[in-house]
């Protein structure tokens, strides 16, 4: 299939709902009537200019073919979320639903690495916007509009990434508690060191939590060795077969049959979270203040981390509402937007934050 | 740069977009009153010579007078400003510093004009969880310098001693250090926002995903036409453990050029990769006395980070220099050689004054493996117009700042050395590029979008521009190529609070 394909039979449709590998179907409301316009037709790998580190895919390429692809050179899309069933996840996906992994401390989000997307929207129109290249300001930034868009403006079709060298070598500083406020001191206090740390995550489960600072490149576990002195919590390790490990923590993030919300925080606010957490498990990207929460009551965590602003992925087609509340102004100017991208409003009606 | 062209090309325009545009001077007196009342007499200039000063931003070939020039003091101010500009249909431009190199802060005659410069208080720090709050007029460099020395920010544009952050929000501001660490929109985490109606709001703040679509990402480099931005929340990031800074000269460009691709190549990201040519040297020199040798072409490399990767990669990259045919290759021993080399490379735009009267400089961008060829090209255009041209380019991320050099009392050389100018930019989109990296489009690259961007995607960014701004009040004539109209809001019907009251109907 080709984008102008895909455009063609977007135009007659009345109703879509794009679809990559179907791995996060229950992370919003289905959309009234909305049909899957899958996009597994879009597979291909444009480019891969090795020597500019970037690359341009078609949306429905799966992250993990994209990955073992840019990992022949020697580089990867810095990006890392858990990949669901059969690593399904494609590189649409991953950007219609903002979701990203432990990477993101270091990298930043999908609205970080994309430098350039076409999109095709409800009246066949197939539009782009940025370029190839890694530094550009020419109009405005519709990669930026699109994701985390859930795929409410128009369909994802073709995206130009930036890419970085991935680390040759890698090691984890691992330290162990049972005081969630020591964890998120702990925390806290190596976000504020020039450490370069790829990863920054504290997780809990229990009555425990831990701690883990993963470092990248040629001098990785000596580095991890070194902030070691910089934790005062007992029990420290460094791991330098690591992969396991933060496999674990993407897979914290997803639940297939629970509810896990996603509360977008500041980093001291992780033991708060935790508590609010009660029995429920947290992985946090404890430098950024993004926390999932596994298994919690979605009101009560509501209410305990308010003005917080608290989001359900896995399990929101079963709660009754899956998005923080926005600022009616802010809405205002979203359903202005939505109007004018998808006027017949064909791509999930009502599917997002505030019945967009 | 102060060459002014006596008819600007494609000069100020007013949107037809825009109420009342083209129409024979309005009497704004009654706005004018109702600006006075929100912000005191004192802050409202009306007088032609106190509007001289905001005629042109930091391109000066383009130059118009507003009809007045409005300094609010406080958000609400500006709130209230705009909502008064959107009763009586009256474009406005909101201006920072004014260090803008596109003409994006140029005024709108018969406008307003909203100049942010009072407006620089810094609300917040909060370490603990790198962010500060500041408001649009604090400039860059105090930003850092408010967080120093443990933490810094880092979009650093050569202007970031002036320039505010308002402006950069606008511009989505670069600098020699975003190879590595990025641009503004990358460090933007909230905005409290003023939409052209008037309306006030806030998206995002000290916390990450603000709930549904990605105004802060929407907005970011919208060069002042989606509203204007009153708070700024910045995330500010520990400064490195170390730096390293060396130059490397080299017989020609196309040597350095080599040795910025085996370096990236290689897996390092440095901090910065900044090449000059043989022309900017020679400029560079003049005016900052680094000590620079008159050679083919200088590679300022800078590594930050951990000392101990620091100090493995350091050695490759000297390595490589040397591999690639410098003979000279000279390490910073200390903070004051380091700010030497920076103040030689920093001091290359202003310092083309010294060896040509007059100069354009262009921004454009390319792959970084383009860029042999791309250079070889822009010196086949020079030699064709017979003007000289000097290069200074962020190597990392392949963008080129090639100053076109011209004498403008000489009659046509100032429209030749545009043209030049134009055709560089050609270059660059033929080899994959774009027409601006960091500079933006605002009046002085319109013309080129069409070149960049298709009939669609121009429609695609005139939808996001009409979600913002249906009466097409902010900042007109910059950023599109042609003006355009926005038309009704498609999408669901929705009553008018006029149809509710009964004193309307819709057929």
């Amino acid at each position: 299939m080709t984008v102008e394909e895909a455009a063609a039979e977007i135009r007659e449709r009345d109703a879509v709902r794009p679809r990559g590998g179907g791995t996060k179907l229950g992370w919003s409301p289905r959309g009234d009537d909305a049909v899957d316009f899958e996009t597994r037709g879009l597979n291909r790998v444009l480019e891969h200019n090795e020597g500019d580190f970037t690359a341009v895919l078609e949306a429905g390429v799966p992250l993990a073919e994209a990955q073992a692809h840019f990992g022949r050179a020697g580089q990867m899309l810095a990006i890392d979320p858990p990949l669901g069933e059969g690593d399904a996840a494609t590189i649409g996906g991953v950007m219609a639903t903002n979701d990203a992994g432990p990477l993101r401390h270091r990298y930043g989000g999908m609205r970080d690495l994309v430098v350039g997307v076409t999109v095709v929207l409800s009246d066949g129109t197939v539009a782009k916007s940025g370029g190839q290249v890694i530094k550009n300001v020419a109009g405005y930034d519709l990669a930026k509009l699109f994701t985390g868009s859930y795929g409410t403006l128009g369909l994802i079709a073709r995206v130009a990434v930036r890419l970085h060298p991935a680390p040759e070598r890698t090691a984890t500083l691992v330290a162990e508690s049972d005081d969630a406020a020591a964890l998120g001191r702990a925390a806290v206090a190596l976000a504020a060191l020039p450490l370069e740390a790829d990863c920054l995550d504290v997780d809990w489960e229990g009555d425990r939590g831990r701690l883990a600072v993963r470092f990248g490149g040629t001098t990785a576990a000596d580095r991890a060795r070194e902030a070691e002195r910089h934790v005062s919590l007992g029990g420290t390790r460094v791991e330098e077969d690591d992969h396991e490990l933060w496999a674990q923590q993407r897979a914290r993030q997803r639940s297939r049959d629970g509810v896990v919300v996603k509360v977008a925080g500041r980093p001291t606010d992780l033991p708060a979270v935790i508590r609010a957490a009660g029995s429920a498990s947290v992985v946090s990207r404890a430098g950024l203040g993004v926390s999932y929460v596994a298994g919690a009551d979605v009101a009560t965590l509501r209410e305990a981390l308010a003005p917080r602003h608290c989001t359900v992925l896995d399990g929101a087609d079963r709660v009754p509402d899956p998005w923080p509340a926005v600022d009616p102004g802010a809405l205002k100017v979203m359903e202005r937007i939505k109007a004018r991208f998808d006027p017949e409003r064909t791509f999930r009606p009502g599917a997002f934050v505030g019945g967009l | 740069m102060d060459g002014r062209l006596a008819a600007a090309p494609e000069g100020p325009t007013i949107a037809p977009g825009a109420p009342e545009a083209g129409a024979p001077q309005r009497d704004l007196r009654e706005l004018v009153g109702e600006l006075r009342r929100i912000v005191g007499d004192e802050w409202v200039y009306t007088q032609e010579h106190q509007l001289r000063t905001y005629e042109s931003d930091g391109l000066l070939q383009y130059h118009a007078i507003p009809a007045a020039a409005v300094l609010p003091g406080t958000a609400e101010e500006v709130r209230d400003v705009v909502r008064a500009c959107a009763r009586a249909e009256v474009p406005f431009v909101a201006r920072g510093a004014g260090s803008g190199l596109s003409g994006g802060a140029l005024p709108v005659e018969d406008g307003v004009l909203l100049v942010l410069s009072r407006m620089k208080r810094i609300l917040d720090i909060d370490l603990e969880n790198g962010r500060v709050c500041v408001e649009p007029g604090v400039t860059n460099a105090s930003v850092t310098a408010a967080v120093a020395p443990g933490y810094f920010y880092p979009p650093d544009p050569s202007s970031q001693i002036v320039c505010s952050i308002g402006g950069n929000v606008a511009e989505n501001s670069g600098g020699a250090h975003c190879f590595k660490y990025g641009f503004t929109t990358n460090y933007v985490t909230g905005l409290e926002l003023v939409f052209p109606d008037g309306e006030m709001v806030q998206v995002g703040g000290y916390e990450l995903d603000p709930p549904g679509y990605d105004l802060l990402g929407a907005f970011v480099g919208s060069e002042g036409t989606l509203g204007v931005a009153t708070k700024v929340w910045l995330r500010v990031v520990p400064a490195p453990e170390t730096v390293r800074t060396l130059v490397a000269f080299f017989d020609s460009t196309h040597q350095a050029g080599e040795t910025v691709s085996e370096i990236v190549q290689g897996g390092v990201v440095p901090g910065a990769i900044e090449m000059m040519d043989a022309k900017a040297i020679e400029a560079a020199e003049q005016a900052a006395k680094a000590g620079f040798p008159m050679r083919g072409a200088a590679l300022l490399v800078e590594l930050d980070g951990s000392e101990r990767e620091c100090e493995a990669r350091f050695e490759q990259i000297s390595a490589i220099c040397e591999r690639h045919g410098s003979d000279d290759v000279r390490v910073a021993r200390d903070e004051d050689e380091r700010q030497r080399f920076w103040k030689a490379r920093k001091a290359a735009f202003a310092a083309m004054g010294r060896i040509s009267p007059n100069y354009f400089v262009q921004d454009g961008v390319i792959p970084r493996t383009k860029l042999p060829e791309v250079l070889d090209r822009i010196a086949a255009l020079s030699d064709e117009y017979g003007l000289v041209v000097a290069n200074v380019f962020h190597a990392g991320d392949g963008n080129l700042h090639p100053l076109v050099c011209y004498d403008g009392s000489v009659e046509g050389e100032a429209e030749r050395a545009e043209e030049l100018s134009g055709l560089i930019l050609e270059a660059c989109l033929d080899a994959g590029g774009s027409i601006t990296g960091e500079h933006g489009v605002g009046v002085d690259k319109k013309k080129h979008m069409p070149k960049m961007f298709g009939e669609a995607d121009l429609d695609a960014f005139q939808r996001l521009r009409c979600a913002f701004d249906p009466a097409g009040l902010a900042n007109p004539g910059k950023v599109m190529p042609t003006p355009r109209l926005c038309g009704e809001v498609p999408g669901p019907y929705r009553q008018h609070p006029l149809e509710a009251a009964g004193l309307a109907d819709r057929f």
